[in-house]
């Protein structure tokens, strides 16, 4: 069964049929969009229900000859990290669809352009956790940058094209050095057996140290600008400022994520020993993140960077779990990574219906919408919960899972990371007072609440919220494996504590 | 004395000889037919000789023959493969530059004249375009399978000749115009002086013209060294010229500029193809051993040339120039294949060439229907907006563009991954870091037309998008379908490049 080239598929046939549809009948085209999400969504479950939980290897394989002349394949496959992230992914495009019904409007373009380019991007989410060669992971790696650079620089506000055109310089600086280093496994792999750009034949290449090292390095600054790791964060600010609410959530939930997932699945797989090398450094710059982010989105004004800068704090959390390099911080970081795409998904939607409605995204200009708009208000508290990380929400059990893991291994890390969800208590907790309680600000007074599509839009993300707090074990269930499994390849063993016992 | 008559392959060499009598058949209709029906005319009968000299190639493909002309011409793989893009990429150009409102009436008026007024109300266009286009592909055609230094000489010159003449032909901005013409004229006169001297040089170092015997000599290293290194630095000198390769560049934005916009596409790209076409050949069978001489120096031009022709082209405020600087950046791009020196780089390149000259043209043919009263708008700043005017025109051109930033999916990157892995795997890693580098920088230019066209506002001064005439349409789909095709699934043609190109010697 050929499961994730038909999830491909799909978002692809949707974006054709909406490209078939007359440009003026925009509710058509906005059915057609959703439904096409829903149907990937509904695949994608059942996909995962077929999924062999205790098995590490990978699943749904299917391998094509692209370009045999590169020895390049178009090959797919997934573990439990993938499935997760693939199932995050889908999960929230409906959620977008829906949620964002009217931000097309007012765009450079059609409305229908907008959609067709959303449904493009879904294939490509889901192309870019699946691929299982290297080629095709960066082809799809790089081409993904195109339908994001027009939906920020064409139905983004302000400084658009600017935002636009920084995202893009940045991700293709790094795509440009993961290139290099591309280009050299394939070249060694020719020189050791033949040209080859399979990920399993490339990650047993014998190659020197310092090649390793300078390798491992091209993968990891392309990676480390797209999960922003300070300092190649700055693009993500204007960028989540100027793209819609909709947009920003695919661009924080999910396209960052391959920059996290890629430093698991190429930067670990691929030079295990480089990523030992650096470890002490990139665990330093993830807790710079941390806090560099916490203070940082203090310090905000304005609603959607603020927003930017909590994910860039959660993004340094992420990191740091991984190269903890011990199971725990992995899982951690894997349900840190599906955890963040909906906290950060509920308070970036949230945060644009309140835009939306007030015309403003500075937080000064809110004020006592838990008078006016109560459900909007609690929907937005319940998202700042659940990025705080409050016990109970499903943060909470990520960024626990992050720094026990890390605690074991690197104990100054943790402790000082600890600070960051103090921090991230004052980067929550000030907007909302500011925004939600206190005098209602004049002109807020005749603020609608949130209406019927918007409340369904909301309603699964704050579920899902609500319900992995409680009751994380499913995803774990498939994390688990596939964390353990990669810790054990790069031959860590979990340290054990040493004095509880006694 | 006895003369012996020379033995002449006439199958081998129909493709050039088709050309040949094509721009002689030409010639005799611009002088014969009456001009209601010479426009039409000519075009038909340049496709059509086009279109005879491709299926004779193809006819050819397999065929391998060093003696096609008494040793002076060698068909193999490579002259097929290099013929072949050529012959297409000539086609194409002939679609765009079929809208003769690119040219002047009478380029032997002067500008501005009453001979030019008169010619124009009168609506006696002459169409001498036609047969120089037949020419100039006939020398390119020639160029990369001579093998020996006269004949490649003959080639070059029969290459440059109508190319001087087609540069100065533009219909609007005359003065401009015919100064690209002077320019490329005297400079590229001094080129072939060099090119010359290198001959020279080589005919003093192996007693031979012949590229076997020079290859002979190379590889015996009997003889001078410093002859030899004179020669081949002066030979490539005159090659690196035609290329455009930095310091041998300065030429390239003015004539391309200057020049009637269908020949600056058809110049960039075809021009290219036959000039590295010679170089590969030159470099790859009689230099090749020699190859620790020249290669240090050309990587270092290679270097320099990627790098220059991004950062400069970023300074760019009109866009012909624009695509002028990046046409040097692309051929520092290509130089990397020469110095690979191997396999993979001559498939890498002659696949780069052919997927390079198609965007090329196609970009040009584009810039060719943003006009405003008074002609052709270049300056980048009128074309704020266009994608608001005329998407699909603006978002044909976005392809282009990321095409030769060498973006996933398109050729461009096909291109560039197989000509870097090419050069890596011949030991070349600093070109190809630095290749890397530059494609990021050259990135910024490009993109920053994309912003222009679909991210700022139009402003009202009149440019207007021409609807295209049929045939350039067909030149610009051509061109877009076989950019995005060649960058989803290269297979087919890297197959068949890799099969064909061997040189023979």
């Amino acid at each position: 069964m050929t499961w994730l080239t038909l999830l491909m598929a799909l978002p692809l046939a949707g974006s054709l049929a909406v490209a078939a549809l007359p440009k003026t009948n925009e509710k058509l085209v906005k059915q057609t969009a959703l439904a096409t999400t829903l149907i990937v969504m509904a695949a994608t479950i059942a996909m995962a229900l077929g999924f062999q939980r205790d098995n590490v290897e990978l699943q749904f394989v299917e391998k094509y000859s692209w370009i045999p002349f590169f020895g390049i394949n178009y090959a797919l496959g997934i573990d439990g990290l993938a499935l997760v992230l693939i199932l995050m992914s889908t999960i929230l495009a409906p959620v977008v669809v829906l949620a964002g019904w009217n931000e097309s409007h007012g765009g450079r373009w059609s409305v229908k352009t907008f959609y067709i380019l959303i449904l493009v991007l879904e294939t490509m989410m889901i192309g870019v956790f699946a691929a299982t060669d290297v080629f095709l992971f960066y082809v799809i790696f790089e081409a993904m940058l195109i339908p994001v650079y027009f939906l920020i620089g064409g139905y983004g506000t302000g400084e658009r094209s600017a935002a636009a055109v920084k995202f893009l310089i940045y991700s293709l600086f790094g795509g440009l050095l993961m290139l290099a280093s591309i280009i050299a496994l394939y070249v060694m792999s020719g020189a050791q057996g033949g040209h080859t750009f399979d990920l399993a034949a490339l990650s047993s290449l014998e190659m020197s140290s310092t090649t390793q090292d300078l390798l491992f390095l091209g993968f990891f600054i392309a990676f480390a600008i797209k999960a922003p790791l300070w300092p190649l964060h700055t693009w993500l600010p204007d960028a989540a400022e100027s793209a819609t609410p909709g947009t920003s959530v695919l661009l924080l939930g999910v396209l960052d994520k391959v920059g996290t997932f890629g430093m698991i699945r190429y930067c670990l797989t691929l030079f295990p020993e480089a990523s030992k090398t650096f470890t002490p450094m990139i665990l330093v710059l993830a807790v710079i993140s941390i806090i560099y982010g916490a203070i940082l989105a203090i310090g905000q004004r304005d609603l959607k960077r603020l927003i930017a800068f909590t994910s860039i704090s959660h993004f340094g959390f992420i990191t740091m779990g991984i190269f903890a390099m011990t199971s725990q911080g992995h899982s951690g970081a894997t349900l840190y990574m599906f955890n963040h795409a909906f906290s950060t998904a509920a308070l970036f939607l949230v945060g644009g219906w309140m835009i939306s409605r007030r015309g403003s995204s500075t937080i000064a200009d809110f004020g006592g919408l838990q008078r006016i708009t109560p459900v909007m208000a609690w929907m937005f508290f319940l998202a700042g919960m659940s990025s705080l990380a409050l016990p109970g929400l499903s943060s909470f059990v990520s960024e626990f899972l992050v720094l026990v893991g890390t605690f074991t291994r690197y104990p100054a890390h943790a402790v000082i990371a600890t600070c960051g969800i103090v921090l991230a208590a004052l980067y929550i907790l000030i907007p909302v007072q500011k925004a939600l309680h206190g005098p209602t600000t004049p002109g807020n007074e005749n603020l609608s609440d949130l209406n019927l599509r918007e409340k369904i839009a909301i309603a699964p993300v704050i579920a899902i919220i609500v319900v992995l707090g409680f009751y994380p074990s499913p995803l774990l269930k498939v994390i688990n494996p596939a964390a353990s499994h990669v810790i054990a390849q790069l031959g860590f063993n979990d340290p054990v504590p040493t004095n509880g016992s006694k | 004395m006895v003369f012996t008559a020379p033995v002449l392959n006439y199958t081998l060499l129909s493709p050039i000889l088709i050309l040949l009598a094509g721009a002689l058949i030409g010639v005799l209709v611009e002088a014969f037919v009456s001009k209601a029906l010479r426009s039409i005319t000519q075009l038909t009968l340049t496709i059509g000789t086009l279109v005879l000299s491709l299926a004779q190639v193809w006819k050819i493909r397999n065929a391998q023959s060093t003696t096609a002309a008494m040793g002076s011409v060698v068909i193999d793989g490579p002259a097929i493969l290099l013929q072949a893009s050529i012959l297409i990429i000539a086609i194409i150009s002939v679609f765009v530059i079929a809208d003769t409102d690119h040219f002047t009436a009478l380029a032997a008026a002067l500008p501005g004249s009453d001979e030019e007024r008169h010619a124009v109300q009168t609506g006696n266009q002459v169409t001498e375009v036609y047969p120089l286009t037949l020419f100039a592909i006939s020398g390119m055609m020639l160029f990369p399978v001579s093998s020996d230094l006269i004949t490649l000489f003959v080639a070059l010159e029969m290459l440059s000749l109508p190319l001087y003449l087609m540069a100065g032909l533009s219909r609007r901005r005359r003065l401009a115009s015919q100064e690209a013409a002077l320019k490329y004229f005297l400079l590229g006169a001094f080129s072939s002086a060099f090119f010359l001297f290198g001959m020279a040089y080589l005919y003093g170092y192996s007693a031979s013209v012949t590229f076997a015997g020079i290859r002979e000599s190379v590889v015996g290293g009997s003889g001078n060294d410093v002859l030899l290194l004179i020669g081949i630095a002066f030979v490539s000198i005159g090659l690196l010229f035609k290329v455009g390769a930095v310091p041998f560049h300065a030429w390239s934005p003015d004539v391309y500029q200057g020049a009637p916009t269908p020949i600056t596409g058809f110049m960039a790209a075809a021009t290219k193809i036959a000039a590295f076409g010679a170089m590969l050949r030159i470099y790859y069978t009689v230099f090749a051993n020699a190859q620790w001489s020249w290669s240090p120096l050309l990587s270092a031009i290679a270097v320099i040339t990627m790098l220059f022709g991004s950062f400069v082209a970023i300074a760019q405020r009109d866009v012909k120039r624009m695509l002028a600087y990046s046409s040097i950046a692309h051929a520092g791009f290509l130089l990397a294949g020469v110095i690979a020196l191997n396999k993979a780089g001559l498939d890498a390149s002659i696949f780069y060439l052919f997927a390079y000259g198609v965007a090329t043209v196609g970009a040009f043919a584009i810039v060719t229907l943003v006009r405003d009263s008074a002609g052709e708008v270049t300056d980048l700043n009128r074309w704020k907006g266009l994608g608001k005017r005329s998407p699909w025109v603006a978002a044909t051109f976005a392809g282009f563009l990321l095409a030769f930033a060498g973006i996933p999916l398109t050729s461009g990157f096909i291109g560039k991954f197989s000509i870097f892995s090419a050069a890596y795997e011949s030991g070349a890693k600093g070109v190809v870091i630095v290749g890397v580098l530059s494609s990021a920088i050259a990135a910024f230019f490009y993109i920053r037309v994309i912003v222009l066209m679909f991210f700022t506002d139009p402003v009202q001064d009149g440019t207007s998008v021409e609807i295209p005439s049929e045939l350039t349409r067909i030149a610009i789909i051509f061109s877009i379908v076989v950019t995005i095709a060649l960058g989803v699934y290269p297979a087919p043609l890297l197959d068949f490049i890799t099969n064909l190109a061997i040189f023979i010697r």
